[in-house]
């Protein structure tokens, strides 16, 4: 039997391999067919009927997602059926949902509005269904608001949350005309399971989830001539900023943004690069520790296989899921909080400014870290360590509204200290990153010479493959390590809780022999994050991507130990990595939360 | 009234005390012998989308899979139908003798009974009768268990692919489909799902052979089928009678005398008004026109006294609550035809405004997800064109 089909669409002859569905094949002939409760990130749901085309010899119209082609098959994508009925379908959706666009979040980037737009529904005919409602909005979670009222129903984040994240914090619940996304027993959702990943929300199509913003925040903060304003910003902000300014996906922007963050008012630009360097010095240091304890010592106390904790989905993930493995995770705070902890302490002093004084914004790619900043435990400087969290998407944001034309500004360079960063920093913004700048350094530490992989790039723990593995060989130890000698350190990566959750299953039922495992929580890492663009999809975050590895061999550094800034933080004020103020400031402890 | 112009038939009700023989004889012949018999029946699914029962065996039956399941589809839950649970209060083991034989065809060993919740009191005796069956099943060397499962009470899960999931401890919500039950079922498995009634004609086929049933009925509408009657009638309750009437005989039986609508196939199926009951026949494809037979035979009467507004008002309240929500038509369709039709009836809308409804209507027969969606339009446009002057005065 053949496994090509040939069909027609529109009249013109394409032929696909078997399993192809009408969507898929119409793409390749450069036919668009509009969806809003498609993704590829995620299952076919085929629930909004807005891909509906006409399939000749049927009555019904078929959902061009959910079908998949047949020979012979000839398909009408824009005959006068199919308008009319696509035209309902969305005049559908519009009676049901807050069409109040000017008030809505997501004016001006809302798949909905677009096909309104597109298919000009101008005058609305069908009875407001969404005014008789009394919606109330979510708004207790310090990283994620939930409008019911903008919400089609299209399940985007059930399927997310569940599939992607398996973290299932986001359900349907109710029938018919009561049918909503909910959660557990309708609790807010900073009640229960989320783990403010924002998958969710860069899944959403409309403004139904949306990040809780900061602008106004940071806006009277700048404003305020009593404050320093000091900005740091994370590794993946670099590489997705410009497509929210008419960049393309893949674009590095760090000088624009660098000088675009100068011209809003920030009075110190500084970079989380920096920090992600100090991680790599306190997380290594901390693996080699765990190493010693267990390998030598069989110190009950101390758990192998260590896990990163610099992505605060993952961390809030863990606390609920495995809330008895807890001493797995490495005590480090992610490089955010080991920023936020400097700011108001090392930096301080450095710039002679009160830190009562200090307000510490950051730039991150992600929702998780709004919530991180919250923790209570997140204020070891004495004061509120990072004050505001932004998202890539809030800084554009800003960006136009001051009225700045981001693709004509210069490169500037960061603010010094704690602005210059190593390649093995930059990398922290993709899978597999935080694993490849740990082995860089610990390698190095331990046996005097460079990991063994030509130009320093650890390839089998890059890639978009969901769980990575990796082992190296440790031989020809320095005295002070010989305990290390012939070891050989086994490794895992994982990106999405789903694919964590893989791994730390195997860890729990004994089945795996890691000594470190990577986690970040969302796809591709933090350049696939909550925080980044809209639209984030398979092909952006491997643009994305391409665009971190060549930041870091863009940079004359590569290794975070070599970061002279780090070096020099350490001779003035830390003393040794993880030494007594390390563990002060920029470690920390988690709590056990509840599974639902 | 009461002429009696209709055939009483008295075959599924018909208390037959042979069940071990009968298996036992089945099972001797051959599985294409089964199945040409059961598709020289004519019988057709009885569970509302009159499916070939014989084709949808033999299509299971050829389906690729390590595991297979026979599914009684027993929610019963179409306004205005309750023959099945009377069929498993009185015959069971005609229905578990047709998945049993069913079993043996498709190469199942595992069968299902999804009953409707609120029948959670049949429960007891039906698996008494289960367990009486098991032995004769084991006596007669047939590896086959059937098991009860108990739904909550949502009409959807009465669709084939929502019942699966909802089987499988999931939201009941439909599938897409492709795939058929026949291929990808439940547990992802080619499953045979019929319902009661279908089930329950299969024994009728088996013992008596395909002639029996199919001397019954006309043209493609074959055999004999259970009627649930209520509404304006003198003599409500649950008839068997052969499929192929007009609407016209069956009023002269069941009417009051001031009969002025017939609702065949209770909320999803058609309403056919007084000025039509001699064109409309009931059957898959009637005698004269082409009316078919949505669901398991609810026909419900409605006398002069009644008005149809507050009849498609009681059917559109239930569809709005009863759509499973997961499909823009459906979901939000059913709302707007419901608010559409008030806002009518209030003076709100012009009556020109059911034109757009009608139009919607279409749309959503076209567009909606599964039978549910798809079959709002049947009463809403048989009601609406019929009794116009009703929905706006
Ligand atoms: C909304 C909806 C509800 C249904 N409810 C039932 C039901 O309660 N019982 C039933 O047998 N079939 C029901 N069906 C039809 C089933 O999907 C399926 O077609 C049937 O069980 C097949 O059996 P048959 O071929 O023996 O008729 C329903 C279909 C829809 C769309
Ligand atoms: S048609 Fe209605 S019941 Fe069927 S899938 Fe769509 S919303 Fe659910």
């Amino acid at each position: 039997m053949s496994n090509t089909v040939n069909l027609t669409i529109n009249g013109f002859d394409v032929s696909v391999p078997k399993g192809t569905t009408v969507l898929e094949a119409a793409e390749l002939l450069g036919i668009k067919i509009p969806v809003l409760c498609f993704h590829k990130d995620l299952c076919i749901a085929g629930n909004c009927r807005v891909c509906v085309v006409e399939q000749v010899g049927s009555k019904k119209l078929v959902a061009a997602c959910a079908t998949p082609v047949h020979e012979g098959m000839e398909i009408l994508t824009n005959s006068l059926l199919v308008r009319n009925s696509r035209k309902h379908m969305i005049e559908l959706l519009l009676s049901e949902h807050n069409a109040d666009c000017t008030k809505c979040y997501r004016n001006g980037n809302c798949e909905l509005q677009d096909l309104a737009s597109e298919y000009k529904i101008t005058n609305q005919d069908f009875i407001d269904l969404a005014v008789s409602r009394a919606y109330t909005i979510d708004a207790f979670s310090p990283s994620i608001l939930k409008d019911d009222s903008r919400c089609i129903r299209c399940q985007r984040c059930v399927r997310t949350c569940d599939e992607l994240q398996s973290v299932g914090a986001l359900a349907v619940a109710h029938k018919g005309d009561h049918m909503k996304i909910s959660t557990f027993f309708n609790k807010p959702i900073s009640e229960v399971v989320c783990t403010n990943c924002g998958q969710c929300v860069i899944h959403c199509p409309t403004g139904a989830l949306i990040e809780r913003n900061y602008i106004e925040e940071v806006w009277t903060a700048i404003a305020d001539p009593t404050k320093h304003v000091v900005v740091q910003t994370a590794p993946a902000v670099r590489i997705g900023l410009g497509e929210e300014l008419g960049l393309s996906p893949g674009e590095r922007v760090t000088g624009k943004m660098i000088a675009a963050l100068r011209r809003l008012g920030f009075n110190s630009v500084l970079d989380t690069d920096f920090t992600a360097d100090l991680t790599i010095l306190e997380e290594g240091t901390e693996l080699l520790h765990r190493l010693e304890k267990v390998l030598v010592e069989k110190d009950e106390k101390y758990k192998l296989p260590m896990t990163t904790s610099c992505s605060p989905g993952w961390v809030k993930f863990f606390e609920h899921i495995y809330p008895d493995m807890l001493d797995h995770m490495s005590t480090c705070k992610s490089p955010q909080q080991m920023f936020g902890a400097l700011a108001k302490t090392y930096y301080a002093k450095k710039i002679g400014v009160d830190p009562e004084n200090i307000v510490s914004v950051s730039i991150m790619p992600c929702t998780a870290k709004k919530f991180e900043a919250n923790r209570p435990e997140m204020r070891d400087s004495g004061y509120k360590d990072v004050d505001y969290v932004l998202t890539t998407r809030e800084l554009a944001i800003m960006i136009k509204q001051a009225g700045i034309e981001f693709a004509d500004l210069p490169e500037e360079k960061y603010d010094s200290i704690m602005g210059k960063s190593s390649g093995a920093g930059v990398i922290f913004g993709t899978t597999g990153g935080v694993m490849e700048a740990a082995l860089r350094t610990a390698y190095e530490i331990v046996t005097g010479r460079e990991v063994p992989f030509e130009n320093l790039n650890i390839t089998p723990v890059r890639g978009l493959e969901g769980v990575k593995e990796a082992k190296i060989k440790i031989e020809g130890c320095k005295p002070e390590w010989k305990f290390l000698e012939g070891v050989e350190l086994k490794c895992a990566v994982a990106h999405t809780l789903a694919n964590a959750r893989k791994v730390m299953d195997l860890v729990k039922s004994g089945k795996a022999d890691y000594h470190f495992i990577e986690v970040m929580a969302c796809p591709g890492g933090c350049l696939g994050g909550g925080g980044q663009p809209i639209p984030t999809t398979p092909e952006i975050r491997q643009k994305r991507m391409q665009a971190i590895y060549e930041e870091d061999m863009s940079l004359p550094i590569r290794k975070s130990h070599e970061n002279p800034e780090v070096q020099q933080l350490y001779k003035e004020f830390l003393g040794e990595p993880y030494g007594h103020l390390s563990h002060k400031l920029l470690h920390t402890e988690y709590v056990e939360r509840q599974r639902y | 009234m009461g002429k009696n112009v209709l055939k009483r038939i008295d075959l599924i009700f018909k208390h037959e005390d042979d069940c071990h023989e009968v298996l036992q004889k089945t099972l001797k012949r051959s599985d294409d012998e089964l199945i040409n018999e059961l598709i020289g029946s004519g019988l057709k699914g009885r569970g509302g989308a009159g499916f070939p029962t014989g084709l949808k065996w033999k299509l299971t039956r050829e389906a690729q899979g390590d595991v297979k399941y026979v599914i009684c589809n027993a929610d019963e839950g179409e306004p205005g139908t309750f023959k099945d649970r009377e069929i498993l209060a009185t015959v069971p083991y005609k229905v578990l003798t047709g998945m049993a034989v069913c079993g043996k065809i498709i190469g199942a060993t595992n069968g299902y009974i999804y009953l409707r919740g609120e029948y959670r009191y049949l429960v007891k005796d039906l698996e008494a009768e289960i367990n009486k069956f098991h032995k004769i099943c084991d006596e007669v060397g047939l590896n086959f268990r059937i098991k009860i499962f108990l739904g909550y009470g949502a009409y959807i899960c009465g669709e084939e692919s929502a019942l699966f999931e909802s089987m499988e401890g999931k939201r009941g919500e439909p599938r897409n489909k492709p795939p058929f039950p026949t291929e990808f079922g439940y547990m992802g498995k080619p499953t045979v799902i019929n319902n009661v009634e279908t089930l329950a004609h299969t024994w009728t086929i088996f013992k008596y052979g395909a002639k029996k049933f199919r001397d019954l009925g006309v043209q493609d509408s074959r055999g004999s089928k259970l009627f649930s009657i209520s509404g304006d009638t003198p003599i409500p309750g649950i008839y068997e009678l052969e499929l192929g009437m007009t609407v016209e005989e069956f009023v002269e039986d069941f009417g009051d005398g001031d009969t002025k609508a017939v609702q065949v196939g209770g909320a999803s199926g058609f309403c056919v008004p007084r000025k039509k009951f001699r064109d409309i026949a009931i059957g898959y494809q009637g005698k004269l026109t082409g009316i078919s037979l949505p669901t398991g035979g609810s026909m419900m009467l409605f006398n002069s006294s009644r008005s149809m507004y507050n009849v498609l008002h009681n059917y559109l309240e239930f569809f709005a609550e009863e759509s499973c929500g997961q499909c823009t038509p459906c979901r939000v369709g059913t709302q707007q035809l419901l608010q559409g039709i008030k806002a009518v009836k209030r003076g709100e809308k012009p009556a020109a405004y059911l034109d757009k409804l009608l139009s919607l209507s279409e749309t959503m027969k076209a567009t909606a997800k599964c039978g549910l969606g798809q079959s709002v339009a049947n009463s809403f446009q048989s009601i609406v064109e019929n009794f116009r002057e009703e929905m706006i005065y």
